[in-house]
């Protein structure tokens, strides 16, 4: 389970997130939608404890890590899964590397071995034949299928995805849903997904939060959300323009 | 913006650079004492900066050799000192040029590269990667690049200085027809041990320098592709100062 409790984090003077609450249960699949610069990365990084909050508490089954050390927050780490919006593989590396890269680091698995893993869970991610590419060879969905046969390699607990759809054509975007929904499914994951793609959030969350302002400011199931009566999250989730949202830093004619 | 005022914040903007490097090398040197070591990133690193460096330092090595005796047989013969060219070129060389010039190239080959590679490591995320996959990327990148700076450019002036000497008596005897005995004869007259060892401690320490200030201004990269050039820039600009100012701290106090 994982729960954040009033989380506080500022970049100088941008006060970007300005008391997060959420609680995601074991295997829940949670999507947090939100504008661009909203926070929704900041929130994620902090719960992954890539960022430390400036107060609040972050706590994964039970243990806060943002007091925690450095070496036992690498220990929690390893319950992570994570996938980047643009899948952040190493590029000195080839494809099955990139996969099998936490085995052979942390479960001392000898790389005939490895590989044998890597190339099994490309294909769970519908990859054959790609193991010894370099990943500057490959398109953007199959690097984000990489990316996530990278995340789901050490069998992680808890799979986080940053904007998983960002970037691809429709029906490229549909197909990394489908495997979202996929790895909950056979894996039994907990996940939280950050995005602006409605279509996204819909499909693939039990539940959908919206972070504005630097606070979660309505959680429910997609179904909840559509029917909102909240003017703000209304504005986002039908995408328009007019609205209690500003776009910053535009002159609104409204 | 009055000067007073942009004196202070280039002050500021030092302090806290030199305490932010001050730092990661308190953290690389910690990582450095706690096994296991990636031991084949480090071979890794010690190719690209030890061998792939090689050939510009074997040039740089012979031309700097062969111009410092043109320049001194040529001098020399004024005041009839030019039996002396083989000691000037060996003291040179060893005590000052070798560790700084192989320095200098090693800052703008392989620290250009560190920063580079770091900094766009750092902006695609996949230093934040490293980090998800339960791996610290100052013992997995910064620690290997540390180490190679230190050993492989001491290792590339033991060359260098050899291979200056050798340019210096092509000029000195190929050239000017001087007695081939008399140029190793000086040379070795005058070369003590100390030349060599406090020329390598300049390099070591260069070395170092040169690692953890490219690798530093790699890491903490901000600003996609304009960072990355801003910080590979800046890698080989500082550390080409470092060099030649700590040279002479350096040399007053080894030499002294």
């Amino acid at each position: 389970m994982i729960e954040v409790i009033d989380l506080h984090k500022s970049f100088g003077s941008n006060h970007v997130l300005r008391g997060v609450n959420l609680r995601i249960e074991k295997g829940e699949s949670v999507v947090v939608i939100g504008g661009s610069g909203s926070g929704k990365s900041v929130l994620i990084k902090n719960i992954i404890g890539l960022l430390r909050p400036d107060s609040g508490k972050v706590i994964i089954d039970g243990i806060d890590i943002t007091v925690l050390k450095e070496k036992e927050l690498y220990e929690v780490r390893k319950k992570f899964g994570m996938l980047f919006q643009y899948a952040a593989l190493f590029d000195s590396m080839k494809v099955w590397e990139n996969v099998a890269f936490a085995l052979m680091r942390h479960k001392g698995i000898r790389e005939e071995k490895a590989k044998e893993i890597a190339i099994e869970k490309l294909r769970m991610v519908g990859l054959v034949g790609v193991e010894d590419l370099m990943p500057s060879e490959l398109s953007g969905g199959m690097k984000k299928r990489v990316g996530l046969a990278r995340a789901i390699a050490h069998e992680p607990e808890i799979l986080l995805y940053d904007e998983p759809t960002t970037g691809l054509d429709p029906i490229m975007a549909d197909a990394i849903n489908d495997l979202i929904i996929e790895m909950r499914n056979k894996l039994g994951v907990t996940s939280i997904a950050i995005t602006h793609d409605m279509n996204s959030a819909y499909k693939i969350a039990d539940r959908i939060a919206m972070l504005y302002n630097g606070v979660i400011i309505e959680t429910g199931t997609p179904e909840e959300i559509r029917n909102t009566e909240n003017p703000i999250v209304r504005q986002f989730i039908t995408g328009s323009a007019q609205g209690p949202i500003k776009i910053e830093g535009v002159l609104n004619h409204a | 913006m009055n000067p007073v005022e942009n004196m202070g914040r280039m002050l500021i903007r030092f302090t806290e650079e030199t305490g932010s490097i001050l730092l990661l090398l308190c953290s690389t040197i910690k990582h450095l004492l706690f096994p296991p070591l990636d031991l084949r990133n480090i071979l890794r690193q010690m190719i690209e900066i030890g061998i792939r460096s090689l050939p510009v330092v074997l040039i740089t090595a012979i031309f700097t050799g062969m111009v410092l005796a043109l320049q001194t047989y040529t001098g020399f013969k004024r005041f009839g000192a030019e039996a002396l060219v083989g000691s000037v070129v060996a003291l040179s060389m060893t005590r000052e040029l070798g560790p700084v010039l192989t320095a200098l190239i090693v800052a703008g080959r392989a620290g250009a590269a560190m920063a580079a590679e770091l900094g766009t490591m750092r902006v695609t995320e996949q230093i934040d990667a490293l980090e998800t996959l339960a791996t610290n990327p100052i013992k997995y990148l910064i620690v290997p690049r540390f180490i190679s700076g230190l050993f492989m450019l001491p290792s590339l002036v033991v060359i260098s200085d050899i291979i200056g000497i050798i340019g210096g008596y092509l000029i000195t005897v190929g050239l000017f027809g001087a007695s081939s005995t008399i140029y190793w004869k000086r040379t070795w007259d005058y070369l003590e041990m100390n030349d060599i060892y406090s020329g390598l401690i300049k390099a070591a320490f260069f070395g170092a320098a040169i690692a953890l200030i490219s690798c530093h201004r790699g890491f903490y990269t901000s600003g996609g592709a304009e960072g990355v050039g801003k910080a590979t820039t800046g890698a080989v600009v500082l550390s080409s100062m470092t060099i030649l100012v700590s040279d002479y701290f350096l040399s007053a106090w080894l030499f002294k």
